[in-house]
């Protein structure tokens, strides 16, 4: 296929709606870091999940991923709340080595998961067949857009500005932002810490719960779905900078458009080189990432 | 205290050389192919874990890419050889050169990163040499290289009808890696590394010259990595780069000093002794139903030790030894 203005015009704009998609995958890990200081190493194994319980409710029950995404998004707050008050909750009070336990207790808990996942699930690559938006694309001005990366974009620019009013004008989210600066002091103001790392967490995964849901309508499930999407993630939060929600959307939308660039250029299995040179790039330039605090 | 110091260290190389000799008689009794297997496995991770202890425990530059070193060990070794029928001796050296000057080649950027902007870096840098060795199509791309077979000799540094010259040569390998960081413990570096680890600015404005310590650390680790990798290719006798650049060789790698004791001597030796028999013990009795049982009892492992034991499993150890001098 020749280069020509066209083709670029069509994969950049792919690429800027994966790009939100990316970031919406990164939400949650973003929250969670700011919040609380935590990389979730299982990230990868919340989206696997939050794609089987999409896939399985359409198998099952014919819900189209577009509505079993709420019902996925809110399985996944409870399972990100249990993961916190059982591993997380004791990983962050180890007094040696806190870094690495964290890691690797959550590097653990996403083994785990993917061996589940073989258990019950086996690797068998498993896709959704025909949702109502799944292979469709819609045409504006000569640019075809895959319909579901759309929907995603549109629900990923949703969600960040839900996430923006959460956390700037309710309660909940001023109690979040107190913990994130001082969790020693909140408590002196009546602020459960557990209660709000918690609900960090259930709000974390189930922001990725929505990406898997979405993912579903035009990706394959299979356990190891997660891991590439994982380091993605983690690049993704670093390029917009720990500790900042709004990096990861920023982020995003990097990482999308220099991929698709990259495939432009370079064979398509070396498309994620780009996004990688990139992040040496910004942080070798700017060590905090680019709206980075911490 | 300095005479307490002092005599930890010699009873921990007389500790040494008494495990070292008891190991190099265990095969005497052991005949079991599959069990020697295991063993030189074992040592190999011991030798791995211990050369990234020393970047990433003693320095505290937490490194998640060191597969790239393991990976241009094995490289270099199987180009050199089936390419230019250069002895593996020689590759290894050159591996474990070519790692060093890399190492140092990447941590001068590297090294002005925290925390986790680092460990991501040392990922992705990771991740970027495996996507170019499985395109590079001379190094025989995602296929790999497999060594051609030439007759059974310790100059090819083949054996393919005993598994035990490759078992003396790890065993050396781990003796050579955890005399190096006995060494280097005691060493004017040693101090400099604790001194980064625990807070570079304070040891900056010591006069502890804060980015060269991290390069040296850096050196020597990635020529012990790049070392392993070498002995790796000749003793599995084929690699590509998923099996020996992949990233999650270097979770492999960090697991044994993690669980046994990060930054410590004896960590990575524990660790490796408890975690690589288990690890494969789980994948041939229990992982041949290809359901992924053997990942949830080891990954239940690593979430139930990491949390239990944080200063990793050596804590045992030493507190019961305080115990007894009491």
């Amino acid at each position: 296929m020749p280069v020509t203005a066209e083709t670029i015009i069509q994969s950049l704009a792919s690429g800027l709606l994966m790009g939100l998609l990316y970031g919406l995958i990164a939400a949650g890990l973003a929250l969670i870091f700011g919040l609380m200081d935590v990389v979730n190493f299982a990230h990868g194994e919340f989206l696997m999940i939050a794609m089987y319980a999409t896939f399985f409710l359409f198998a099952f029950f014919a819900v189209d991923p577009l509505l079993a995404a709420p019902l996925v998004a809110a399985a996944l707050f409870v399972f990100g709340a249990v993961v916190y008050l059982l591993i997380v909750r004791f990983a962050v009070r180890a007094k040696a080595n806190a870094g690495m336990v964290q890691i690797f207790s959550t590097f653990g808990l996403a083994i785990v998961m993917r061996g589940l996942a073989q258990f019950f699930f086996t690797p068998d690559y498993r896709s959704i067949t025909h949702s109502w938006l799944g292979g469709k694309t819609v045409s504006i001005s000569g640019i075809f857009l895959p319909v579901p990366q759309l929907a995603g974009a549109l629900v990923s620019i949703a969600a960040f500005g839900a996430l923006y009013f959460f956390i700037n004008r309710t309660d909940f989210g001023r109690a979040l932002e107190a913990t994130r600066e001082d969790a020693g002091a909140v408590a002196l103001v009546g602020i459960d810490k557990n209660r709000v790392f918690a609900l960090g967490w259930g709000l974390g995964a189930a922001l990725v719960g929505l990406a898997g849901a979405i993912m579903a309508m035009f990706f394959y499930v299979y356990p190891d779905v997660g891991a590439s999407f994982a380091l993605i993630a983690y690049v993704t939060v670093a390029l917009g900078g720990f500790g900042s929600v709004f990096g990861a959307f920023a982020g995003g939308i990097i990482v999308g458009l220099v991929e698709a660039s990259t495939a432009l250029i370079l064979p398509p299995s070396l498309k994620s080189v780009g996004i990688y040179a990139v992040y040496l790039l910004v942080v070798f330039i700017r060590p905090r990432g680019l709206f980075g605090s911490i | 205290m300095d005479t307490g110091f002092a005599q930890r260290r010699r009873r921990d190389l007389v500790v040494a050389a008494v495990f070292a000799v008891l190991a190099a008689l265990v095969p005497l009794f052991v005949k079991d192919v599959y069990v020697q297997n295991i063993m030189v496995l074992t040592l190999m991770y011991a030798a791995l874990s211990q050369s990234w202890n020393i970047l990433s425990g003693y320095c505290g530059q937490i490194s998640l890419g060191h597969a790239l070193y393991f990976g241009l060990g094995a490289y270099t070794t199987a180009l050199l050889f089936t390419k230019f029928g250069v002895l593996p001796w020689f590759g290894m050296l050159g591996g474990g050169l070519i790692s060093a000057v890399i190492a140092m080649a990447l941590g001068y950027p590297c090294f002005r990163l925290r925390g986790h902007y680092f460990v991501i870096a040392t990922i992705v840098i990771a991740e970027i040499a495996l996507l170019l060795f499985q395109n590079w199509n001379w190094a025989g791309a995602a296929l790999g290289i497999d060594i051609p077979v030439r007759g059974d000799s310790w100059l090819k540094f083949q054996f393919t009808r005993s598994k035990l010259p490759y078992f003396y040569f790890a065993l050396g390998l781990a003796c050579v890696a955890w005399l190096v960081t006995w060494w280097l413990e005691d060493s004017k570096w040693g101090y400099w590394w604790r001194a980064v680890k625990d807070n570079p600015d304070a040891a900056e404005s010591l006069g502890v010259v804060v980015f060269n310590s991290k390069m040296g650390a850096a050196a020597v680790s990635a020529f012990l990595t790049a070392v392993g990798g070498s002995f790796y290719a000749q003793f599995v006798s084929y690699i590509d780069p998923e099996s020996v650049m992949g990233f999650q060789f270097s979770l492999l790698m960090a697991l044994p000093a993690v669980l046994g004791g990060i930054g410590t001597l004896w960590g990575p030796v524990l660790g490796a002794i408890i975690l690589i028999p288990l690890t494969e013990l789980t994948r041939s009795f229990i992982g041949g139903s290809g359901r992924g049982v053997d990942l949830i009892v080891y990954g239940t492992l690593i979430v139930l030790i990491s949390l239990a034991r944080p200063e990793g499993l050596v804590g045992l150890f030493s507190r019961r030894r305080k115990g007894a001098v009491r």
